[in-house]
Order: C-alpha cells, then structure tokens, then sequence
C-alpha cells in the first residue's frame, strides 16, 4: 500500500492530562528542560502535555520512557479509561475521523472502545474480569458488541484462544487458576475479539519471566502481521520496542522528546535523554 | 371479609406521618413514569426490623385508603407469622377491612410471589423487596451500577447468565430472575419464582416494588412489556411442575411447593393458600395465562 498522508487511522492532537489547578504558567514551567512534572507555582501535575501523532493502519508505534514520564496516561486517556485535560483525537473507521472521539458521551464512547479498540493491561485483573472464566471474558466483549447467540460466542472464544494458544478445554475455568502468561494471552484474545483496527499494549510483558515474555512477544508480532491490527505498544523496554514497533516516540516527564523510526532512533539517538536510554541497554 | 376490631385512633391514619407519604407518593410517582427504575426514598423506621418488610410496608401505609381491602402473602400463604402480624397492623393503624380472597382484595402487599389468580385494573400489588439491585451480583459498588443502568451496560448481566448456562447448562437463577423493562431497565422482579415472571409482562394491574433496608422503590406500570432476559438460543423457562401434581387437589398448573410429610413423603402443594382453597371447594377462578405455560404441553388440561 503506497503511503498516503491522509490515510491515518487515528489522530491525536495536543493530548494533554494535568492533575490539579494549573495556571498559565504550568506548561511553560514543566518539562524535560526543568526535569519536573510538577509545576513550582500551583503544584498541579502534568502528567503529559502537547502529545500530537498519527498513526496509520497496520502500523506498531511505540511509546517509551521511564515510569512517571506519562506514557500510559496517553494511552489510557486514548481508551478512555482517563478523562482527558485538553487535546482531540479522531479514529477514522468512527465517522469517517469526522468527531473528537473524546468529546462523545459514554454511550459512543463504550460503543468506540468495544468495537474499535482493544487494550491488553500491564496487570490481568485490570483487563479481566477474575469472577468469569475466561470464555466468560471474551463473551462479554462479544455481548458488549451485540452478539447474543451462544453458540456462537463459545465458537468465536475457542476460536480466539487457540489462536493465541491457550488450551481450549480451559476456556470454563476462571483466569485466577492460569499462569500468568496465560491470564496475558486470554486477555489478548479478549482485546480482539471483536477484530478492531486498533489496539493499545500498556507495558504487556513486564512481570512476565523471560520465555514467557519471548512467547507473548511472538504471538503479538503473530496477530500483527495476520490481522493488520495497528497497535500503541507502551514499554520501559527497549528490546521489547525494538521487537516490535516502526516508530517510536520518546517520552522525558509528560513530553515527547524525540520520535522516530524504530531503527533509526535506537541506531542515532539525538536527545539527550534518548541518548542515555540507549546507553543503558543491556 | 374480616371486620375491623383492633383500629386505634392514637396514631396518624396508616402510621405513618402525612409528610412521608407524600415523600413516598411523590418518589412512586417518578417511580410508575419510569418502570423499572430505582428511586431513593426517604422515611422514618417502621416499628418492624428491616428484611421483614418495611419497603413493602411503607409503600402500602403511603397508598392505602380507608376503603381499601388489604390482603397480604407471605410465599403465597395468607397464615404465615409474618403475613398475620403485617395484617393485624395494617388494621389496626387503618381500620381497613382485610380478607384472604384474591379477587376481592383491592390492595396486596406480597413477599415473594405474585397471586395465582389473574390481578385486574382495579388492584394495586406491592411487593416487598430484599435486594432491589438486579447488577449487584455483577458489580459490588454501588456509584458503577447507577452508572451502569443509567448507560443501560448491561453487557456483564448477559454475562452472568452465560456463566451460568456454562457452567450448569441452563440458566440457573431460580428466583428474582433478572427482566428488561420497557426496553430499557434491568429490574430485579423481588424474589418472585421464574413462575411468576412473565405475569408481570403486559398485565393490567399496577405492581410496585419497596426495598426498606436500601431505601428505593420502583415500578411496573399497567401495560408494560417485562422480558426476562435471554440468549437468541438459551431462552428463560419456567418451572416444569408437570411430574408432580398438588395432593391435595390434583392440580397441575400452578406454583407448587415441594413439602415432605413426617414420614419423609415427598409431595407438592399450590403455593397459593388462597387459591388452595378455592380449588378445593371447586369455585370458579380465572388464572393468568401466558406463552410459557402454554409452551408446557404436558399438563392434561
């Protein structure tokens, strides 16, 4: 597909989150130059600030940066698990990208994230429902988007988890009694169960052991190439970024310091903070 | 028809004070506009504990007359401790004339059945209600279920019920069985058996609900459709009593209650002492009917 500018699929714009009462000032008096999220006047937050990209279908971006620098608060505001400061963003299979999805009312809002978006959480319990087996799970993102027929849904659930390998006779048992590698792969198959175009990873393989972190790793480049899903992979980890994503952005306490293509960022790191986080790869 | 003995005049008519119940009028009112959403309601303590019926008490105090005729069931028996202490209070605070015939009562507070008889326009049915949120065994916080109906997400409900069908291959909720109101409320019928459900769909008679220990009341008025909620392939059933059969009368089509005798004998009963009664003197009664009981084509009758 040749690259054409107007192609996006979804657009975010000076996406910002401040905890607090800012002033004027907070923005200018916050940020990497001062090396502080908080502003020394009203001692409001900014958990991040003046976040614009595009990202376009079937493409990986990552973001990257250390804890507190805002990386997930972007992401959680996209799946609006955050209710955002300032800022828009426009999904284009939503209206045509005509309406600031994050202007809609609850309603669209959940009919957005359950059709169109998928999130795979840091921690499973964030993602899934532990009182639900795991068909259970994946039934309700099912539901959520009107499939009422239960035949049906036990089809599309043993269809997803074997497609992310988890064994399909465990599909009636609860999360709590998975690994957790696996309680991370039904919450991937829950995540696209309704095959969105868009899917944001939030730190997916951080407190997984080693080979189960290359496993889940596999299976999302996996998806990724079979689907064409366009995913937001938020990670501390530079080779899980480098696995996975064509772009990256840099973020340094609330702010993009750098973006880029994957490789060329790892290669030649020019901020200065990007420049340390290289360095410190093992 | 039982004359009024015990009326005393030493309390405000129906206890309660006229502040209260225009309080409870007023909330029944935005109760009946919206069926099948839960309005807060705010009262003083009835002089009985909690879970033995305030919420039932306090709508029935709010909207009795003095013409009224009060008839009150407890797991449809007229007799039992609870439906005879209610009774004996409700007279004497109203002076109302009670009964224990169905047709004849204009005002019926219930606990956990609807009557086995068909209810008319001219009845009003107050249930008493022990758990008046149908979310809450899906979500524990209160502020997400208000969010959750006022969204209609209804979506973890269904998933409850898919739970459930997995796990026991049928849906397992016996009673209180979960319905849609209007299209647009999940209600919570009180623990009315799965029986009595569809009775509430499209009926003429005006049924409400008090919960006393939460403090909200809600509504199904006259002539609204009440679904029980179910999958395109896993439908609501009611129970099957065609294998057993009440032995006393011998009759099938109504609610039945398994009792055992002290020699351990398995055997049914109409739940509905009333209707007990009538069928046991052969009087004419006129039951409700709907599509689930027609669906149960074992009954020779």
């Amino acid at each position: 597909m040749a690259f054409n500018e107007d192609n996006w699929l979804l657009r975010v714009r000076n996406l910002t989150k401040i905890y607090g009462e800012p002033n004027d000032r907070t923005l200018d008096l916050t940020g990497p130059e001062f090396g502080s999220n908080i502003c020394p006047e009203t001692e409001s937050i900014v958990a991040c600030a003046d976040i614009s990209f595009d990202l376009y279908p079937g493409e990986v971006l990552g973001i990257v940066g250390e804890s507190g620098s805002g990386k997930s608060t972007v992401v959680k505001m996209l799946y609006f698990d955050l209710e955002k400061t300032y800022g828009s963003a426009w999904l284009k299979p939503y209206n045509d990208g005509l309406l600031d999805i994050l202007e809609e009312s609850n309603q669209r809002k959940r009919y957005i994230r359950n059709t169109l978006m998928g999130m795979v959480y840091q921690n499973p319990r964030d993602g899934l429902n532990f009182g639900f087996s795991s068909g259970g799970n994946i039934a309700e993102k099912l539901i959520m988007a009107g499939q009422m027929n239960v035949a049906s849904i036990r089809e599309r659930a043993s269809d997803l988890l074997n497609k992310t390998e988890v064994p399909v006779q465990r599909m009636d048992n609860r999360p709590g009694t998975f690994s957790g590698g696996m309680q991370q792969r039904v919450q991937i198959s829950k995540a696209i169960a309704n095959n969105p175009p868009l899917l944001f990873l939030d730190e997916v393989t951080t407190g997984l052991d080693v080979s189960v972190q290359a496993k889940v790793l596999d299976l999302i480049r996996e998806l990724q190439t079979d689907l064409g899903i366009a995913m937001i992979v938020v990670s501390h980890d530079l080779s899980v970024i480098r696995m996975l994503t064509d772009r990256v952005m840099v973020m340094k306490n609330g702010r993009i310091v750098e973006s880029g293509l994957t490789d060329q960022i790892l290669q030649d790191p020019q901020h200065e903070y990007s420049q340390l986080l290289v360095s410190s790869l093992l | 028809m039982i004359e009024n003995t015990k009326y005393t005049n030493k309390y405000n008519f129906a206890f309660i004070d006229e502040a209260t119940k225009k309080e409870i009028r007023r909330k029944l009112l935005k109760a009946v506009a919206i069926p099948g959403h839960q309005v807060p309601y705010s009262s003083p303590e009835m002089p009985i504990s909690r879970g033995w019926g305030t919420g039932g008490l306090h709508i029935t105090l709010a909207v009795i007359g003095k013409e009224d005729v009060f008839k009150i069931i407890d797991q449809g028996s007229d007799a039992s401790v609870n439906a005879c202490n209610l009774r004996e209070f409700v007279n004497g605070m109203t002076g109302c004339k009670t009964t224990f015939d169905t047709a004849e009562a204009t005002l019926i507070q219930t606990r956990h059945r609807i009557t086995e008889e068909e209810l008319t326009d001219k009845q009003i049915i107050v249930f008493q209600v022990p758990l008046p949120e149908p979310l809450r065994m899906v979500e524990r916080y209160e502020y997400k279920t208000l969010q959750m109906h006022a969204e209609a997400d209804y979506a973890k409900m269904y998933v409850s019920l898919y739970e459930s069908y997995v796990r026991h291959g049928a849906i397992m909720q016996g009673a209180g069985y979960p319905v849609m109101v209007n299209g647009r409320y999940i209600m919570s019928p009180s623990p009315i058996p799965r029986w009595d459900t569809p009775n509430l769909n499209q009926a003429q008679t005006l049924f409400l609900f008090g919960a006393g220990r939460e403090k909200r009341l809600y509504a199904v008025p006259p002539f609204t459709d009440v679904e029980p909620l179910e999958f395109e392939d896993v439908n609501f059933e009611i129970e099957d009593f065609s294998k057993s059969e009440c032995y006393k009368t011998g009759y099938k089509k109504a609610f039945l209650d398994e009792i055992y005798s002290d020699e351990g004998e398995r055997k049914f009963v109409i739940s509905d002492s009333n209707f007990l009664d009538k069928k046991s003197e052969k009087q004419e009664t006129h039951q409700y009917s709907n599509k689930y009981i027609d669906q149960l084509q074992e009954y020779g009758l």
